[in-house]
């Protein structure tokens, strides 16, 4: 198929992940900032979802002040922030307009109307409906176009690059999640100020709709190391770092062509990093270090999907 | 030649009686619930909605999507009128064919005298970079649309010669999608001649018009983007047939040879239907601010490397300044009498013609040789004293670039108004594909202008369509 068509697929499923991840960001954090009592400390948590979509760079370019107010705004609503949920309901649509031949009517109808319905949004109608209600409005319209997608798409390349750009996006945000909150899974941290700890840990679960699975998995309290274990190392949780990367090489293998064979064999070697690894040895070299190099590899393999399907090229 | 302004109606004779060929829609017409044929009205409205056959309109605010407006009669024409418009059409395209390869050869009509040399020469649609290039089987417009009115004497008139870019098809295709949906019994009862194999057609036209032997050809069509007006009609085409549609972003040249961006790798490519215009199709060689284009394109092309359709410079063939002369090339290159006609046309270059028009300007029609989808036209007998002074200044500042026809009374067909049946301009246009031989459907789009009196067809000044049956 066409390269642009593919990279517009990818495109317009990473960006609808994408904002539903946004979204289970900012909720979270909003829940957590609850929780905090001193203004002061309120405003700290919302550093978090500027850090874990790597934006507080031009948040301060726009902003003097982080709080709740003005992150929700630049990472909900801003239509100048190229990652704010708005501009990736935009972006989507675009992207699936542009090979309107190539998704079902169904697919085009939900990125359609849904960003109908975002144009209306304001920050007024988010705060009057609630902010969580906005934030499961977005999770719903990505349920739905992934269902659409799942339940009406032709199984043909261009439905393994839109299956693609999911996961690939999938596993980044899920790993930035927990980066962001390493600290707090840090066995060193002394656990005496248990109901907040538990809290936080049960939040990071609930932010990737794990909490039920940890409970079935471990019947257990929530530790970190195990937390940590179900989201990078499980292959039984949809949104684990190993379930994703599982799915991107089992993707890049149906796709595969005359160059992709280095993209697919680094893919395969992150897949068998999570698939042999140990959570304990995850731990003895810093989860924070773990994480770094994971998003340094996805980085590179973001690159080279683009290189090997997206912009061929003759070698004369 | 005056032209008398009595109005011919498709579907009735000069006693208001039902012409033959449409008496079984009459009947039809008669018998239906009045309530049904409305609800049906609706329901076309709807389905054009929802399927997103819509076109944008130029000049309005950006992104402005209309439906074109669907007209349930339909135009009529019986077989036998049928089968000599028929012989007419392939005449007429196998000659405009010749001329256009005759011109970027050895211009034996310009020196045969036929046709003044300037004319040809000095015009800006007179492709330089074509000269000498062959084209596989001397084919340049491989899909024609001719635009036909009928005037009062019975007689069809061609009005134009698209050889360029020319659309709708779609919409003539979806026309008759849409009868047969609504009106199911209106086929059962009589031979309508069918013509949902165009896609088919014009896909063997395009396959047979490969750069030598290709066993199985790669066949694209290029489309500016779904900012193009006509991008539903792209889009719905190449799906029709198949086949790729590409943006220019898509292609790119290494070595003369055409190449297509493909998750598997660089794919050739064969032939490009092409829905851009010349100026836009290479930035090396023409527009270099295009966008749309591929660069190194034309050099591909004139290597004999890749096939375009159609090819570049068939703009020279159906300027209106050369209209007037394509009699003549029937006589020419095919020693037979046009069996079309053309509408008696001045040149305001000419002296004596520019004296002419001036001073009939009321019952003239004047456009601008250039121009094109009826944007910029002076309709004499509906113009006001004011419409028709501002129009002689911008004739007087370059007269050459105008031409003047006689109003033809386009004939009329019945056409759901407001309040009920009203009687509308009609014309049409079939779309002729040449490739190892001509073809084409019976029939073609037939477009009405709404508007009452009004001469004007086109989609962007208001007019609307109609399925058009070539009846047995």
């Amino acid at each position: 198929m066409l390269s642009r068509v593919a990279s517009n697929l990818y495109w317009m499923s990473r960006l609808v992940e994408r904002a539903e991840n946004t979204a289970r960001v900012l909720d979270v954090t909003w829940r957590m900032s609850l929780l905090v009592k001193e203004p002061a400390l309120q405003d700290q948590e919302w550093f978090a979802p500027l850090n874990i979509t790597g934006t507080l760079f031009p948040f301060s370019g726009r902003h003097s002040q982080v709080c709740a107010k003005e992150v929700l705004h630049f990472m909900a609503l801003d239509p100048e922030n190229p990652s704010s949920i708005y501009a990736c309901a935009r972006q989507a649509r675009e992207n699936g307009r542009a090979v309107r031949g190539s998704i079902t009517s169904e697919m085009w109808e939900v990125l359609n109307s849904t960003w109908l319905e975002m144009q209306q949004m304001d920050e007024d109608k988010m705060l009057a409906r609630g902010t969580s209600a906005f934030f499961d409005w977005v999770k719903e319209r990505s349920h739905l176009f992934r269902g659409v997608t799942f339940g009406t798409m032709h199984r043909d390349d261009a439905y393994e690059f839109a299956r693609l750009g999911t996961h690939m996006e999938r596993a980044d945000s899920t790993a930035r999640i927990l980066d962001v909150k390493y600290h707090i899974l840090l066995p060193s941290v002394k656990e005496v100020g248990g109901a907040v700890d538990y809290y936080q840990w049960s939040a990071v679960l609930r932010s990737v709709s794990a909490f039920e699975a940890y409970r079935k998995v471990y019947r257990d309290v929530i530790t970190p190391l195990k937390l940590a274990e179900l989201l990078i190392l499980r292959d039984d949780i949809p949104r684990s770092l190993h379930f994703c990367l599982r799915q991107v090489c089992d993707t890049l293998g149906k796709v595969q062509n005359a160059q992709s064979g280095e993209t697919l064999r680094h893919a395969g070697q992150i897949l068998s990093q999570l698939q042999y690894g140990r959570i304990s040895e995850i731990f003895a070299g810093g989860l924070h270090e773990y994480l770094t190099e994971f998003l340094e590899s996805m980085k590179a393999l973001s690159g080279q999907v683009q290189q090997s399907f997206f912009s061929a090229t003759l070698v004369e | 030649m005056p032209l008398s302004q009595e109005l011919y109606n498709e579907m009735f004779d000069a006693h208001r009686r039902v012409r033959a060929h449409y008496s079984a829609f009459a009947d039809w017409l008669s018998e239906t619930p009045p309530a049904r044929i409305e609800q049906n009205r609706q329901a076309a409205d709807l389905l054009f909605h929802r399927v997103g056959i819509t076109f944008a309109v130029y000049g309005e605010a950006s992104g402005t999507e209309r439906l074109i407006p669907f007209d349930i009669v339909p135009h009529v024409i019986p077989g036998a009128q049928w089968e000599r418009l028929a012989r007419g059409l392939r005449q007429r395209v196998l000659a405009l064919n010749r001329f256009l390869h005759d011109i970027y050869h050895d211009q034996e009509i310009l020196r045969a005298g036929r046709i003044p040399a300037a004319t040809v020469n000095n015009n800006a649609q007179f492709r330089r970079e074509m000269v000498g290039v062959d084209v596989p089987g001397g084919v340049y417009a491989h899909i024609a649309g001719v635009d036909i009115v009928k005037h009062n004497d019975g007689e069809y008139y061609v009005l134009e010669d698209n050889l360029r870019t020319p659309s709708g098809v779609s919409y003539m295709l979806e026309n008759r999608k849409m009868m047969m949906r609504l009106f199911p019994e209106l086929f059962a009862q009589q031979n309508i001649r069918p013509i949902d194999h165009y896609p088919d057609l014009l896909l063997e036209t395009l396959r047979g018009v490969t750069q030598g032997e290709v066993d199985n050809p790669t066949i694209v069509l290029l489309t500016p983007g779904h900012y193009n007006s006509a991008y539903f009609e792209h889009a719905f085409l190449a799906q029709q047939m198949g086949i790729e549609l590409v943006e220019g972003q898509d292609l790119f040249v290494l070595n003369n040879t055409v190449f297509m961006r493909t998750t598997q790798g660089p794919q050739r490519v064969d032939v490009i239907y092409r829905r851009i215009d010349d100026d836009f199709l290479d930035p090396l060689a023409f527009r270099p601010d295009s966008m749309l284009g591929v660069p190194g394109l034309l050099s591909a092309f004139r290597a004999g490397r890749v096939t375009l359709a159609n090819a570049i410079g068939t703009g020279v063939a159906d300027d209106k300044s050369m209209y007037p002369f394509v009699p003549d090339m029937i006589r020419f290159y095919l020693g037979e009498e046009p069996i079309l006609k053309n509408v008696p046309t001045y040149l305001l270059g000419r002296p004596d013609d520019l004296g002419y028009v001036l001073d009939h300007l009321e019952e003239l029609v004047v456009k601008e040789a250039q121009g094109s989808g009826g944007y910029g036209m002076l309709v004499g007998p509906t113009s006001s004293r004011e419409e028709r002074e501002r129009y002689r200044q911008r004739i007087l500042d370059a007269p050459e670039r105008f031409i003047a026809q006689p109003t033809l009374s386009l004939s009329q067909v019945p056409t759901f108004v407001g309040d009920g049946l009203g009687d509308r301009h009609i014309d049409l246009r079939p779309y002729v594909l040449s490739g190892r031989e001509v073809n084409f459907v019976p029939g073609g789009l037939t477009r009405v202008a709404l508007r009452e009196g009004s001469l004007v067809v086109n989609s962007s000044q208001g007019g609307g369509v109609k399925d058009t049956w070539v009846v047995d």
